[in-house]
């Protein structure tokens, strides 16, 4: 019982400290740029950084089991590509079918990856890595090396993550969507339990009854699905379907999530430390661009945020081991 | 008594002549050979230019620098650990030979720079995968966009293209007048220095024991820590090798130089039968396997495949080669449970 309360201050002191970072950063940015605070650029950060959430939480899920889901970029590039194609072929389809369509073809992508680890036995890192050029391959495969642009694309399509609902944003909506969906799936049911459990004491999650290859289909098929649904997003945001879309940005997801305290040991983590780590990495993506040059040094301190935010994780976890030992000792 | 002579009998079985060539027949590396063999009939039959000798050597410039960076993964793969930062170590390292050059460093300070920048980055990645205690990939999944972000924050979109004359042997270089390529030799050369360590050396018997049960390692007295440090400072240096070969082989350097090829390196130690979870494998199906990748890339080359499908393909060998051995293993598994069971039943039967 005491175990259980200091984990949760602990997550609750994360996520205050991340709450803290995210004003403080901003405040910074607004003293140093004042047009940082115009409500359309604050506007513009959310947009930008919900398509990070979406895919950051599917990616939290395989994290959570000591896994990990490198072909998350390539899987948005296929079923952006896929639904692009779709509304340039049949331009009378509803938005909404497509992004239907979209969400099926990345849940199957994702369920592919879910039976390699589940049922083939391959280690996430080797079958990701294997998928994550073979998705991206097949990209180029069904797009003959073409875009899709603007143009080509349908109004109502481009309107999916444009248009408005009560002033806010689709794309917006979509995010607090899945964040409510995510929110509710793993404090509530026994799925999301079952993957805290696999995370946290695999041989005694089993013991007690959880199938492991259940979970590990189910956290690839998840994260597959959220990939699919931000792939149609991405291509309709952004106007364009590129090949190259979204490479890298299965780095982003994982720094997001260390960002937000999810152990890459796997086991412990939260939907709004996630949230709040997605936040932050578009708040980051977003002033970058505003400063000349910036953007060449995005690979660099992403990379450096990822390190620095797992040793501060790690020292942490080890400091809340002691401390649980001494007081065991006395 | 009689049991031990029985026991003897096996022995003497295990090691007879008609074993050991059965094993061998039966073996992955062998399979592996077949392919290859399959793959060079099959090419000659498809392209007249395949079977030619001065193209199948200059065809290994195409694969030596990716296979030598295979052959020390499979120290970081056998211990257990992985390294997804290699390709990036190589950018890293192509731009600290192109900056120096420009200042107008002669070529022997350049291999110099290029090494000690590969083994600089090798010693973080160990310093964090054991003083820290991170898992390996999340820390070369950090470090493969910390390297080649340095490169990319400095470069920018501008490229160095000024390497001394000198320099340009390593990559393009032949040895004497022969048409075999300096690169491909090399790759060579380091194959059987590897090999030894691996299979004659204490220090590969320990990399055995580390990838079959860390903890048992350690209480048997392996310092397993530094073992695995050692290993990610020489795969850095190794990739530092690679870059000095593959900066000297196209004379330029650019942020987004030798993208994915981590990739590729995992693929060939995997698919050269080293066990992904650690603690199998050896150095002959990995040389092995990098020929067949090589020469099969370079025959879907002949025929006009597009690169994307090679991505393809490398992709699929990566993800067959781990997934038909673990199908095998679990077959396997089953049936021997299969086995016991019946036994069982018989056994029942006749009490």
């Amino acid at each position: 019982m005491k175990t259980n309360l200091n984990m949760k201050k602990r997550l609750e002191s994360r996520e205050s400290v991340l709450i803290g970072l995210i004003l403080l950063f901003m405040a910074v940015m607004t003293i140093t740029m004042p047009r940082f605070i115009h409500p359309s650029n604050l506007a513009n950060i959310l947009k930008d950084s919900s398509i990070l959430i979406i895919v950051s939480l599917g990616q939290f899920l395989v994290i959570l089991t000591g896994g990990i889901d490198l072909s998350v970029g390539s899987n948005i590039a296929f079923s952006g590509m896929a639904a692009s194609l779709i509304n340039q072929n049949n331009p009378e389809l509803s938005p909404w079918i497509i992004l239907v369509i979209g969400m099926a073809i990345g849940l199957g992508l994702g369920m592919i990856n879910g039976s390699l680890v589940a049922f083939g036995k391959v280690p996430a890192i080797i079958a990701t890595l294997g998928t994550m050029s073979v998705f991206r391959g097949f990209t180029f495969v069904i797009s003959k090396g073409q875009w899709v642009t603007a143009h080509e694309m349908t109004d109502p399509f481009m309107n999916l993550p444009h248009g408005n609902f009560l002033g806010v944003p689709n794309l917006i909506w979509f995010a607090i969507f899945v964040v409510a969906a995510f929110f509710y799936f793993m404090r509530y049911t026994r799925s999301g339990r079952e993957i805290y459990s696999i995370g946290g004491n695999k041989s005694a999650a089993v013991l007690v009854g959880v199938s492991e290859k259940k979970v590990q289909f189910l956290i690839f098929s998840i994260s597959g699905l959220v990939s699919g649904m931000a792939g149609v997003l991405w291509a309709a945001r952004y106007a364009a379907a590129v090949n190259e879309m979204a490479t890298g940005f299965e780095l982003q997801t994982v720094a997001a999530c260390v960002l937000g305290g999810v152990s890459v040991a796997g086991g412990s983590g939260s939907v709004a430390g996630v949230l709040l780590g997605a936040l932050f990495m578009g708040l980051l993506n977003n002033s970058m661009t505003m400063i000349r040059n910036m953007a060449f040094f995005q690979m660099l301190l992403q990379g450096l945020i990822v390190i620095s935010a797992m040793t501060f994780n790690v020292v942490m976890e080890r400091r809340q081991d002691k401390m649980l030992l001494n007081r065991r000792l006395a | 008594m009689s049991d031990n002579l029985v026991r003897q009998d096996r022995l003497i079985d295990e090691f007879s002549f008609k074993k050991r060539i059965s094993r061998l027949f039966s073996s992955w590396e062998f399979i592996l050979f077949l392919t290859l063999v399959g793959i060079f009939i099959l090419f000659s039959f498809i392209s007249p230019y395949f079977m030619d000798y001065f193209n199948l050597m200059n065809a290994s410039l195409s694969f030596a620098e990716k296979s030598i960076l295979a052959l020390s993964m499979i120290f970081v793969i056998l211990s257990g650990d992985i390294d997804i930062s290699v390709a990036s170590i190589l950018a890293l390292s192509s731009f600290a030979m192109g900056n120096a050059s420009v200042k107008g460093a002669g070529s022997g300070t350049l291999v110099i720079i290029g090494l000690a920048t590969g083994l600089a980055a090798g010693i973080v990645n160990g310093f964090l995968v054991t003083k820290i205690k991170i898992p390996s990939i999340a820390v070369t999944l950090a470090t493969l966009s910390i390297f080649r972000g340095i490169s990319q924050a400095i470069l920018r979109d501008n490229a160095y293209t000024h390497y001394p004359l000198k320099f340009a042997y390593f990559g393009q270089g032949y040895i004497g007048n022969s048409v075999i390529p300096f690169e491909f030799v090399f790759f060579l050369v380091l194959a059987v220095l590897m090999g030894f360590i691996l299979h004659k050396t204490t220090y590969g018997r320990k990399l055995y024991a580390i990838g079959n049960s860390a903890s048992a390692s350690r209480f048997s007295g392996i310092n397993v820590d530094r073992i695995r440090f050692i290993n990610f400072a020489v795969n850095g240096l190794f990739a530092g090798i690679a870059a000095v070969l593959l900066t000297s082989r196209i004379g330029s350097t650019r942020p987004n130089i030798a993208t994915g090829w981590e990739l590729e390196a995992i693929t060939l130690v995997v698919l050269g039968g080293v066990a992904i979870t650690g603690g199998k494998g050896n150095i002959f199906g990995v040389v092995i396997a990098s020929l067949l990748v090589g020469y099969l890339k370079f025959g879907m080359a002949l025929v006009n495949l597009s690169a994307k499908v090679m991505v393809i393909t490398t992709g699929a060998l990566l993800i067959t080669a781990v997934l038909v051995p673990m199908l095998l293993e679990i077959a396997k598994a089953k049936q021997k449970l299969r086995s016991q069971r019946s036994e069982l039943k018989l056994e029942r039967k006749a009490s």
